[in-house]
């Protein structure tokens, strides 16, 4: 396991390595969150201000494909999370099969995130653009939160995935030493999963309340 | 359990909570639907941190780490919602 080609600079032992790594990631991650937190914030105080009026606005969305995308997500986070056991076996074969298919699952949750906007642009719910918003002022805004926020939620899974493509790709090529690198795959891993929990809270706050 | 079967489990527990999620969401309880409903995210959100996310096998300097980001989320609710939730109704009229 500590193996000299593993370590790098400034520290003493893997162990610690390992800890600066998760230790760095966890910062840039509650950075993450106060990006998110505070389009949360502000749902929150548009619920407060206009509670009947959102609640009508969100009965708008398609609760099954919502849920449906979230089914995808867990089940993408749980072949990432097996990923990182294979690297940390030393198993590149199934470390790539297991980012592949991480990759894949990202996409169809993309794929139905499209498809879902596609319906909501038809239906003339996405204000500025298309058929006339066919709901009041107050609901109008509910859709650019839902928009911007899930928008902004699809930018961080597509970066995820091209990330998960990138060390995958490494990994195939040999550039990778497994499981001395292994470090770096769950750092990947828990960039991914942090963009599942924010949909996570993401779906019930739009779809379910 | 091997770490393995370990994961499997808890993505099938938060599978479950997903039905759980949008079976309470049908349901008309008035103010604990979202009540539950943020109850239940927050139950798989920790799943993900928990386990996912190896907060389980990291140093206390870790997890003190990870807690902080929920202790600044904390800080903008609270200061944020002190003043929304304190309005007398009609402030806006």
């Amino acid at each position: 396991m500590s193996t000299p080609s593993a370590l790098h600079g400034p520290f003493s032992e893997p162990g610690q390595q390992q800890e600066a790594a998760r230790l760095g990631l966890w910062l840039f991650i509650a950075n993450e969150l106060m990006l998110f937190g505070g389009l949360f914030m502000a749902l929150t105080v548009y619920r407060i201000i206009h509670t009947e009026t959102t609640r009508a606005a969100s009965e708008h969305l398609h609760l099954w494909i919502g849920g449906a995308n979230t089914a995808v997500l867990l089940t993408s986070s749980l072949t990432m999370v097996l990923a990182v056991l294979a690297a940390r076996a030393g198993d590149v074969r199934t470390t790539v099969r297991m980012l592949l298919a991480t990759a894949a699952i990202g996409a169809v949750f993309l794929a139905l995130k499209g498809w879902e906007y596609r319906l909501e642009y038809d239906e003339g719910l996405m204000p500025g653009v298309g058929p006339v918003f066919p709901l009041g002022a107050s609901q109008e805004l509910f859709f650019n939160f839902y928009f911007v926020s899930t928008g902004l939620h699809a930018v961080h899974l597509a970066l995820g995935i091209g990330a998960v493509l990138f060390f995958a790709a490494r990994l195939h090529r040999g550039r990778m030493d497994l499981p001395h690198r292994s470090t770096m795959i769950e750092g990947l891993g828990m960039y991914w999963h942090f963009v599942d929990v924010v949909w996570v809270f993401l779906y019930p706050v739009l779809y379910l309340i | 359990m091997s770490e393995r079967t370990l994961f499997v489990f808890v993505y099938l527990v938060l599978l479950g909570l997903l039905a759980t999620t949008i079976g309470v969401s049908y349901l008309e309880l008035g103010p604990w639907n979202p009540v539950l409903n943020l109850s239940i995210a927050a139950a798989k959100a920790f799943l993900i941190v928990w386990f996912f996310m190896h907060l389980n096998q990291s140093a206390g300097l870790v997890r003190l780490a990870a807690f902080a980001g929920l202790v600044w989320l904390a800080l903008l609710f609270t200061l944020g919602l002190a003043d929304w939730l304190t309005r007398p109704d009609g402030w806006m009229s």
